[in-house]
């Protein structure tokens, strides 16, 4: 009697995209883009308001940010009710969704939304968080992170930053820019765009792509790989670098990261070391992510985590002739970067 | 041996009660179905998902609230009354008073609305997590973060009472005697408060959200989801159950999803995480098998007032009705 489609299958998690970005700086936009733009795939918004969306779609979920406390000793561990509540709703919808887009307003720790997807076994066994998208406006940026901590918080949560209003500054600022957002988070994805114009798949539903190459590309060269559409205004001006350091210093970031890079991996030894890091540097820690080789494991381990939750799986087998090594970022203030590599290194597999 | 109707009605069966002695469904994608002889016939109250929906205390009409943000009563025939509309809000919840009166809530705003359409408006800091009448009086408990307020609903000026446990509850239920209030919170846990003297009451030790709550017959003990069991919390001592371990009945290594308890016997119908369905009697432990598992976790079951009939309904989209003669 049961439906062949539904029976028993086991559902997919959706891909969930929280999408950041200070006052301005472009968010709508993409929103109405996504919206709007005929890709042939069903995407449930979840907004602070209707108000700005020009766009009348049943699709469209106005949401109040909630912020709740765990009562589980964790001092970082917020979540957001609204999202819980948001996401049960979406799921009792037939047909189900092809991803998940939240919306934060722009002074938002971006936080609480991403742990909502390690925190709550039901939003868990049904969304995952598939990537932060930070929409920064190119023009206004360096002045936000000089007046406000939100901003440089944004920027070091994100793994794609679209950096919109391009054309509103000149190819020297925008080097700036770029070179400012490098020394937050060397590793996040920056897209160059004007008005939010960019193909949907470069932000939505990256899944482990984005963790593969964050993790596999020396952040020195990822400048380099990521503007197949920029070639113009790029590698031309190495030469004005150092009449604008100035600009760098006026921000003096305090949300830096850490890459480690080891062989394989002891999991009894990691996963102590692991949790006992995040424990007790998990405030500071804004992002982490790894792919990791454990002893005698076939498959590789990926984790990723948001201040103290850490949430691990295994992600597929290791292809033959790949090297079985580990490689884990953080991404958070005050690092203490010998502290993690010679905590990490112990790891090691002997 | 148990007869089982199956409906393969393939949305989410968010609420399953029976309306004038027949079976009812109310499902994911806006419709709500109703068991007449060998189909289940379809009304479509909503143009959304069905978020929440409760059976009138008469049980005559099934009111339920959709991502449409309508509220609507269907009766037995299939006649649907609109009974509120708040255009671009999610209805939440939904409960049923004495009366005719209809309890619902869309974010931050719980609304008691009577039999003749009068409305009034109970706003909260933060969003409702689920509402609940008292069994006398028109009394509403709505859970939020923090804690429950109770609110007198049909007077103006009569002060809230406020009862406070750090956290966020998203479920309410007040026991049938009305001396106690209970709440399913965000911590895998149930907390509960003597309303005479705001005494607190915690129940944890759930390895998952226990959102499904069931007072068996007489109000002797409060059946829970979120385990590998169901979780049975005995209320029929003084202090509650404060003190006293609760029954484990149909301990599993899944899930239990849904709990509903016989309305005279001490039996209790388990839904779990596969789809699989069990009655269990309180005195023995002894166990039946009601329904083989498949289509999903169990999101709804109710027994009719006989207790003869339990109607179910899956995440998956199958529905059915079990009949135990006998």
């Amino acid at each position: 009697m049961a439906d062949p489609q539904t029976a028993e299958s086991k559902p997919a998690q959706i891909p969930v995209t929280v999408l950041t970005g200070y006052l301005g700086a472009g968010k709508t936009t993409l929103l109405n883009r996504i919206l709007s733009e005929n890709h042939g795939k069903k995407y449930a918004v979840v907004v602070n308001e209707f108000g700005e969306i020009g766009i009348d779609n049943d699709l469209i979920v106005e949401s109040d940010e909630e912020v709740y406390e765990m009562n589980n000793g964790c001092i970082c561990c917020t979540v957001r009710g609204d999202l819980i509540r948001v996401v049960e709703g979406l799921m009792k919808r037939p047909g189900g969704f092809d991803g998940i887009l939240v919306e934060t307003t722009g002074l938002a720790d971006p936080a609480p939304v991403a742990q909502t997807f390690f925190m709550d076994d039901d939003v868990r066994q049904k969304a995952k968080l598939d990537a932060v998208v930070t929409v920064a406006d190119a023009k206004n940026l360096i002045a936000r992170l000089a007046d406000s901590p939100e901003a440089e918080e944004q920027i070091g949560f994100a793994d794609v930053v679209l950096l919109n209003k391009t054309d509103l500054v000149s190819p020297e600022q925008l080097k700036d820019v770029e070179r400012t957002i490098r020394s937050i988070n060397p590793h996040a994805t920056i897209h160059r765009t004007e008005r939010c114009s960019i193909a949907i798949d470069k932000v939505l539903d990256r899944g482990a792509f984005d963790l593969d190459r964050i993790l596999s590309l020396d952040p020195d060269f990822l400048e380099a790989d990521d503007h197949d559409h920029h070639h113009h205004d790029h590698d031309h001006h190495d030469h004005d670098h150092d009449h604008h350091h100035h600009d760098d210093e006026r921000h003096d970031p305090t949300v830096s990261s850490v890459s480690l890079r080891a062989g394989e991996l002891d999991p009894k030894v990691f996963f102590p070391w692991i949790e006992r890091i995040t424990q007790q540097f998990g405030p500071d820690i804004l992002r982490l992510k790894g792919i990791l080789a454990m002893k005698g494991d076939p498959e590789r381990y990926v984790i990723q985590g948001v201040h103290m939750l850490i949430e691990g799986n295994h992600q597929r087998a290791w292809r033959e002739g790949e090297a079985r090594e580990s490689r884990l970022v953080f991404i958070g203030r005050k690092l203490d970067e010998k502290m993690l590599r010679t905590g990490f290194e112990a790891c090691l597999a002997g | 041996m148990p007869t089982i109707q199956t409906f393969p009605l393939g949305a989410f069966v968010v609420e399953a009660a029976f309306i004038g002695g027949k079976a009812f469904f109310a499902l994911g994608d806006g419709s709500v179905r109703r068991v007449e002889g060998p189909a289940a016939e379809a009304t479509q109250v909503h143009k959304g998902a069905i978020l929440s929906a409760a059976p009138s205390l008469d049980s005559r009409m099934l009111i339920t609230g959709g991502d449409d943000g309508v509220v609507a009563a269907t009766d037995a025939a299939g006649q649907v009354t609109r009974l509120a509309e708040r255009p671009r809000k999610w209805i939440d919840h939904v409960a049923a008073g004495p009366n005719g009166v209809v309890g619902f809530a869309a974010g931050k705003r719980a609304v008691v609305r009577s039999a003749d359409g009068g409305e009034r408006s109970f706003d909260h800091e933060r969003a409702v997590g689920g509402l609940a009448f008292a069994p006398k009086g028109l009394r509403l408990a709505v859970a939020r973060y923090d804690g429950v307020t109770l609110w007198w609903a049909g007077t103006a000026d009569a002060r809230p009472a406020s009862l406070s446990w750090k956290g966020a509850h998203l479920a309410a239920t007040f026991s049938p005697d009305g001396k106690y209030v209970v709440t399913a919170m965000q911590e895998n846990a149930l907390h509960g408060w003597r309303i005479a003297d705001a005494k607190d009451m915690r129940m944890t030790g759930y390895p998952a959200k226990p959102k499904s709550l069931s007072w068996s017959a007489k109000g002797r003990f409060l059946a829970s989801s979120g385990a590998n069991a169901a979780i049975l919390w005995p209320f029929h001592f003084r202090d509650g159950p404060m003190g006293k371990p609760p029954l484990q009945l149909g301990g599993r290594e899944l899930l239990v999803t849904r709990v509903a308890c016989h309305p005279r016997e001490e039996i209790v119908a388990i839904g779990y995480q596969d789809g699989m369905i069990m009655a269990v009697r309180f005195a023995d432990a002894q166990e039946a098998l009601l329904r083989r598992p498949g289509e999903g976790a169990v999101s709804a079951m109710a027994w009719d007032p006989t207790g003869r009939l339990l109607a179910f309904g899956t995440e998956g989209g199958a529905a059915g009705v079990v009949d135990l003669p006998g």
